[in-house]
C-alpha cells in the first residue's frame, strides 16, 4: 500500500511538471504553482530529517563511546549551537553572534580545508602524474600546456600576437575550444538523454530505487 | 646517477614539496610582481553585456557560493557590484546556497553600495536571501518571485519593498547574473531558466567548472563567462579596479610553474628509475 501511494504521488507530481511545459491555461498553471509550493515545503522538512539523522547517528556513537566519539560531541554541539543562535538571535546585524561565528570560524575553516587541495595536488604532481602510456602522456602534455596558457606568466614566456600558434595562450584556447568542447558537448548530451530516460522511468514507476527497493 | 640518489629523488619526502608550494604561494603575495593580464573574449563579452544595459535596468543576481569558493569568486562579486553601481543599475539578489547571504552582505559593505554609491536598500537593490529547493526555486521564481520569496533577508514583506513592486517574473529582469561554485548554479540556471524563459544570462564560476560551461557561451545561451581567479582578474582589469584576483594571478603563475616542474621532474625520475631497474 505504502509503495502504491508513493508511486502514485510520484506519477502525479512528475506528470504535472511535464504537462506544465505544454499546457498554458491559467487554471492548470495555478495547480502546478501550488504543487511547486508544496515541493518547497517538503524540501524544507528535509532539513529537519537531516538534523534528526545526524543527531541519531552521532548520539549513538557518543553513547556507545565508539571510535572518534569526541569528534561527534564537537559536531553535535556545533550544530546545536549554530542552530540555536540562528533561531533565537537575530542574524541581520554583522555584530550578531551567528554572523560573528560565520565570519570568524566557519568562513576561515572552510577556506582552509579547500586550500589544502593545493598540497594534495603538489604531492600528486610529483608522484602520481606519470606518462605510463601514450594516452597518459597526451593527457599530461595537454595539462601542462593548459596550465601554462592559463596564467599570465605563460604568455610572458611564450605568447603575443606574433608567436607561432599564439604561444601558450593560443594553444590553450585551441585545446579548450576544440577537443575539450567536443568532449563536454558529448557528455552534456549523453547526461541529458540519461536524465530524460531516468525521469520517465521514475514517473512510470519502472525505476523504484528511490523508494528503497531494487531498481 | 647513483641508485641511492635516484631512489631518494623519486621518493622525496613530501614535506619538502609542501614547503616549496607554500613558498610559491606566499612569497608572490608578499612581494607582488605586476604581470600583464590579457582579457579573453568570454570576459570582455560579459563586461560589455552588462555595460550595454540601459541605466535603471533591474538585474537578478543569484549568488551561489560558499567560503570555499571565496578566493575565486569573491573578487568577481566585488567587481560586479562596482560595475552595477557605476552603471546605476538596480538589482535583486537571491541565493540558492545557504552560506551565501552573509558573504553577500560582506561584499555589499566592502563595495559600499549604501555608503559610497548611495544606493538605497529596497529601492535600488534588494537582498532576498536564501531559499532551499534548488531547481524548484528556479522554476518557482519564473512563476512569481514575490510568492517564492515573501520576505527579504531582513524579514521585510516584499509587499512593502518598492523595487519588488516592479519585478515578479524573469521577464521583468534585463539580465540574470549567476555567481556559481557548483550545483545548483550555472548549469541548472541554463537548463531550467535560460532555455525556458529566454532571459539574457551571464555569470562567473570556479576554474574547475569553466570547461563544463564554455559550451553554453559558445551556443549563445550565456553572453559571457568569467571562470576562476583568472576570469575574475580579467574582469577586474575591465572594471578598472585591480583587486585580490589580480594580485592572486602572480601566486597562481608561480604555483603553475612549480607544478609543471614537479610533473616533469617526477616523470624524469620515474623513467630513470625504471630504466635502471630493467
Amino acid at each position: 500500500m505504502k509503495r502504491a501511494v508513493s508511486l502514485t504521488l510520484t506519477f502525479i507530481a512528475g506528470f504535472l511538471m511535464m504537462a506544465d511545459f505544454f499546457v498554458p491555461h491559467a487554471s492548470f498553471r495555478g495547480v502546478v504553482a501550488e504543487v511547486r509550493q508544496w515541493g518547497l515545503i517538503v524540501v524544507a522538512f528535509t532539513y529537519v530529517l537531516g538534523v534528526a539523522n545526524v543527531a541519531q547517528v552521532h548520539g549513538r556513537r557518543i553513547s556507545r563511546r565508539e571510535s572518534d566519539w569526541f569528534n561527534s560531541i564537537v559536531l553535535v554541539g556545533s550544530m546545536a549551537g549554530m542552530a540555536g543562535l540562528g533561531i533565537f538571535h537575530s542574524h541581520d546585524s554583522p555584530d550578531s553572534p551567528f554572523i560573528w561565528l560565520f565570519n570568524h570560524v566557519y568562513d576561515p575553516l572552510s577556506s582552509t580545508m579547500f586550500a589544502l587541495l593545493a598540497f594534495f595536488i603538489t604531492s600528486a604532481a610529483y608522484r602520481a602524474f606519470r606518462a605510463r602510456s601514450v594516452e597518459a602522456a597526451l593527457l599530461l602534455g595537454a595539462a601542462i600546456l593548459v596550465m601554462l596558457g592559463q596564467v599570465p606568466v605563460g604568455a610572458a614566456i611564450w605568447g603575443g600576437e606574433d608567436a607561432f600558434l599564439g604561444g601558450f595562450p593560443g594553444i590553450k584556447d585551441w585545446i579548450m575550444s576544440v577537443p575539450n568542447m567536443a568532449a563536454k558537448r558529448a557528455i552534456l548530451m549523453g547526461a541529458a538523454l540519461g536524465a530524460i530516460s531516468t525521469g520517465i522511468r521514475v514517473i512510470l514507476g519502472i525505476e523504484r530505487a528511490h523508494l528503497g527497493g531494487g531498481g | 646517477m647513483p641508485g641511492a640518489l635516484l631512489r631518494k629523488l623519486e621518493f622525496v619526502d613530501r614535506r619538502w614539496l609542501f614547503l616549496m608550494m607554500a613558498c610559491a604561494i606566499v612569497i608572490p603575495l608578499i612581494f607582488p610582481v605586476p604581470l600583464p593580464i590579457a582579457v579573453t573574449d568570454m570576459v570582455q563579452d560579459l563586461y560589455d553585456s552588462i555595460e550595454d544595459l540601459p541605466e535603471g535596468s533591474v538585474v537578478l543576481v543569484s549568488v551561489d557560493y560558499d567560503p570555499t569558493g571565496k578566493p575565486e569568486l569573491e573578487p568577481f562579486h566585488v567587481a560586479l557590484f562596482h560595475q552595477i553601481a557605476r552603471k546605476k543599475l538596480r538589482m535583486v539578489i537571491v541565493s540558492l546556497w545557504s552560506p551565501a547571504p552573509p558573504l553577500t552582505e560582506q561584499v555589499i559593505a566592502e563595495v559600499g553600495l549604501e555608503t559610497t554609491y548611495g544606493m538605497e536598500r529596497g529601492v535600488d537593490f534588494v537582498h532576498l536571501g536564501f531559499k532551499e529547493g534548488r531547481q524548484i526555486v528556479m522554476e518557482s521564481m519564473g512563476r512569481s518571485l514575490r510568492q517564492t520569496f515573501p520576505v527579504d533577508r531582513d524579514r521585510t514583506p516584499v509587499s512593502e519593498i518598492p523595487l519588488m513592486q516592479e519585478v515578479d517574473k524573469y521577464d521583468d529582469f534585463a539580465m540574470l547574473i549567476n555567481i556559481s561554485a557548483g550545483s545548483p548554479g550555472v548549469k541548472e540556471y541554463v537548463q531550467v531558466v535560460q532555455s525556458q524563459y529566454g532571459i539574457k544570462m551571464t555569470g562567473a564560476c570556479t576554474a574547475v567548472s569553466g570547461p563544463d560551461y564554455v559550451p553554453y557561451y559558445d551556443s549563445g545561451q550565456m553572453l559571457g563567462l568569467a571562470a576562476g581567479m583568472k576570469g575574475a582578474a580579467e574582469y577586474e582589469v575591465l572594471v578598472g579596479l585591480p583587486g585580490s584576483a589580480t594580485a592572486g594571478m602572480v601566486a597562481q603563475s608561480t604555483t603553475h610553474l612549480l607544478l609543471v616542474a614537479f610533473i616533469v621532474f617526477g616523470n624524469v625520475m620515474f623513467f630513470l628509475a625504471r630504466k635502471r631497474r630493467s
